[in-house]
């Protein structure tokens, strides 16, 4: 096994719908669609679950950033997920306003059961992005 | 909290291994103090090491246990009946992704990927550790199946679910049932016709008083989820009345104006705008092509069953699961691709089995006679540089079959095979050596040298570099050129978008695991059969269509389903009842009740589908799902943070 320094992207804690969007990042590694490694995901029942407090506590405990593969209108246990998951993620970013830090280190895109190359491409310019957010 | 918990970190083979290594895995978990024991296994799914696992927890008394392994979505559900089988609630079992999320994901890192799988099994180590013994939630599950398809499959999986004793709608989009297989004559071993084969299901399904079919019909909407869909049906009308004459009905056919390509014979023939696609096609009434009629008019005159009045018209139906079983197209050759387009005398394999089918004593196209056959094999299939990498697995078996039909049925045919390798799997390779006995040629290249077909003149050249007479530059004038063509997924496939079935690399629809699980989707409740999973002869469609009926029926056979256990819990102390809850919840699962004169809210577990909607709108962060408490999540989350 190859050894050596390997964590030097951000962090990001992404989390995943049971049903919808983690089948998404199953497939985007069955499809060896590659991401970062420092992509670690816990998977919720619906994104409208999560509580802000969860948020804060990842990024205070050292992610740069927190990204929520919602259901988006694909959600099995409603029409108003869009909407509350939406609510969530105005909260928070307000609470990380209000306590110095940068909203953008929280980011939601919907996610749905084949979005595996959406997936990738979101957490890569998420990437990117805290890359040049930390050298700021 | 757990202090003898048990971890298994899996090799997968090397799927796992090849890219993390579990040893430093194994060696970074043991020295968790509630890790009472850690092992790594060559396959944790594998029967030796649940019964290992079966064992450790009895023998070592572990209170915990985590596996290592691939998506939960595969094994979650072995792994917990292990846990069951040991006397241990399958509850106190949590599962680790480290294939999908991590070895497969970043095979191009894997120091990378090592540093992830430990933080990964830390962190279901964490959740491990407060597990709590819990019971699964029963829910009524609608005891009807949406068989989505009348093909062969679509009607199999119908007349079985039907006789399991399930209500079944069998959901057709065409206005006739039996799919390709009806534009199939004499199929390969039983020699019976695809009509015929099609007949006989009908027949059966219509005996069969659960079983409802709808023609003409389409899934446009979907909620709800496995045990409860509900399904928005859109069924257009065939513009004719059920009560008719059958002689009006052939001359509203006969005066009808409109000839239009006839898709049933792959565009070869031309049909009325009042069709059936063959007299004794099911069900038997015509239906009108209201896009090409011109509303003349000529059929009402002498057809009073005739009826432009007919409405489309929505219907709700309520299932407890859905089968798809939505078939293939067959490849079109792109333009040019083998002179297909371009040379007249080129066509498709579905074309020649309808040209077959209409010539009795001469074999004739184009008003000439056919003696010389070129048919060139893996047209669509096995493609270098296109998208079709896969073997369409039907098309050397069927293809040979028809060479021997074609041989027999007219006189004088000489048939000129020009293959990449003859895959007549099973049985079928009688036929490859009937069709040798009886003298047709094969000829063979790679797929990086394929033959080329010429029009020299008024012939047609068919040239290869023939690897079986080493190399030799072979050429035949064929009177006609059969691409071989294989299957491709349904153009028109909206209804997988609709129920967000994944796709594969091959682009049909993508089953969980193609020998574990290979008739259902990530998406509960939803199962494939037939050819809308991957190319499939009739046989093994009939097999997967039994398997999906099987599995659906497995879903709603009881009546209830037993869902997972993690629904919403008040914390009584710190709820001050706002109703921000109840307004959250979509379910109405959230009253108010009195306790020791508070006003506070309570959840009814067996209404509450643990969404979890209501979590974060508590301002008192009253609410917690089961399972999924503040303190699984941010221990989870330290886990990930953790070093290595």
């Amino acid at each position: 096994m190859e050894s050596g320094k390997v964590n030097s992207s951000p962090k990001i804690l992404v989390f995943s719908t049971e049903k919808i969007s983690d089948p998404a990042i199953d497939m985007a590694g069955l499809l060896k669609l590659h991401y970062p490694s420092t992509v670690y995901t816990i998977p919720v029942p619906c994104s409208s679950a999560i509580k802000p407090r969860w948020i804060i506590h990842a990024l205070e405990q050292g992610f740069d950033g927190v990204f929520i593969a919602a259901d988006g209108t694909d959600c099995p246990y409603g029409e108003t997920c869009t909407e509350k998951t939406g609510e969530i993620v105005s909260a928070t970013q307000q609470i990380l306003k209000d306590n110095g830090m940068d909203p953008a280190r929280l980011k939601m895109a919907a996610i749905c059961s084949v979005c595996s190359e959406p997936f990738v491409k979101h957490v890569k310019s998420f990437t990117e992005y805290l890359s040049k957010a930390s050298k700021e | 909290m757990k202090k003898k918990v048990g971890v298994y970190i899996c090799h997968c083979g090397g799927n796992i291994s090849d890219y993390v290594d579990v040893e430093k895995v194994r060696k970074a978990v043991e020295k968790d103090e509630s890790v009472f024991l850690a092992k790594t296994t060559m396959f944790a799914c594998a029967d030796s090491n649940q019964k290992e696992m079966v064992e450790d927890i009895k023998d070592q008394n572990l209170d915990g246990v985590v596996v290592a392994s691939c998506s939960p979505k595969l094994h979650l559900l072995t792994f917990r009946a292990v846990a069951e089988r040991a006397g241990m609630n399958k509850y106190n079992y949590v599962h680790a992704n480290i294939r999908e999320q991590v070895s497969w994901a970043h095979s191009d890192n894997k120091p990378g990927a090592t540093e992830k799988a430990i933080k990964i099994v830390k962190a279901a180590i964490a959740k491990v550790r407060n597990a709590e013994s819990l019971d699964p939630v029963r829910v009524k599950a609608i005891k009807a199946v949406a068989v989505i398809g009348a093909g062969v499959a679509g009607m199999r999986a119908a007349i079985e679910l039907a006789e399991a004793g399930s209500e079944v709608y069998l959901i057709e989009r065409e206005f006739f049932v039996g799919g390709r297989v009806a534009q199939w004559d004499d199929l390969c071993i039983t020699e019976e016709t695809g009509k015929e084969l099609i007949t006989r299901l009908y027949d059966e399904v219509m005996k069969h008083k659960h079983v409802t079919l709808f023609t003409g019909a389409e899934v446009v909407e979907n909620s709800g989820s496995v045990g409860n869909f509900n399904l928005k049906v859109k069924v257009t009308p065939r513009h004719f009345n059920l009560q008719c004459n059958p002689g009006e009905l052939q001359k509203a056919i006969d005066v009808c104006p409109v000839e239009v390509p006839d898709e049933f014979n792959f565009n070869i023939t031309k049909r009325k705008a009042i069709y059936h696609n063959y007299p004794s096609e099911y069900p038997q009434l015509p239906a009108i092509d209201v896009k090409n009629c011109t509303r003349c008019g000529a059929c009402e005159k002498v057809c009073s069953a005739v009826d432009f009045f007919q409405k489309i018209e929505y219907l709700n139906l309520k299932v407890g699961s859905i089968l798809l079983a939505t078939g293939f197209d067959p490849y079109e050759p792109k333009k040019g691709e083998f002179g297909y387009g371009e040379i007249d005398n080129v066509v498709t394999f579905p074309q020649f089995k309808r040209i077959v089918h209409y010539c009795d004593d001469k074999l004739m196209y184009n008003g000439k006679e056919v003696k010389n056959i070129a048919y060139i094999y893996c047209v669509g299939s096995r493609q270098v540089d296109g998208d079709n990498k896969y073997c369409s697995r039907y098309c050397c078996t069927a293809n040979i079959h028809t060479a021997i039909t074609v041989k027999k049925k007219y006189k004088g045919i000489h048939n000129f095979h020009f293959n990449r390798g003859i895959r007549t799997y099973g049985k079928a390779e009688i036929w490859y050596d009937e069709s040798s006995r009886l003298g047709d040629i094969y000829l063979q290249s790679f797929e990086h040298d394929p033959p080329a077909v010429e029009k020299q003149g008024d012939k047609t050249i068919v040239k290869i570099k023939d690897v079986l007479t080493s190399d030799r530059e072979l050429e035949v004038v064929a009177d006609l050129v059969v691409l071989v063509t294989g299957m491709v997924p349904r153009k028109e496939n909206s209804i997988g978008n609709l129920l967000k079935i994944p796709k594969g690399r091959d682009k049909f629809f993508n089953e969980i695991h193609m020998k574990l699980r290979p008739v259902e989707t990530v998406i509960d409740g939803v199962t494939i059969a037939g050819a809308s999973q991957g190319p499939k002869n009739i046989m093994e469609s009939m097999n997967s269509a039994l398997s999906a009926a099987t599995k659906s029926f497995s879903l709603i056979d009881s009546g209830e389903l037993a869902l997972e256990p993690t629904v919403a819990r008040v914390d009584e102390q710190k709820c001050k009842w706002c109703g921000k809850c109840d307004d959250a919840c979509s379910y109405s699962a959230i009253d108010k009740i009195e306790l020791d004169g508070r006003t506070i809210a309570r959840v009814n577990s067996a209404v509450c589908k643990g969404c979890g909607m209501c979590l974060p709108v508590c301002p008192s962060n009253a609410l917690d799902l089961i399972g999924l408490a503040d303190k699984d999540m941010e221990n989870m989350i330290d886990a990930l943070l953790s070093n290595v």
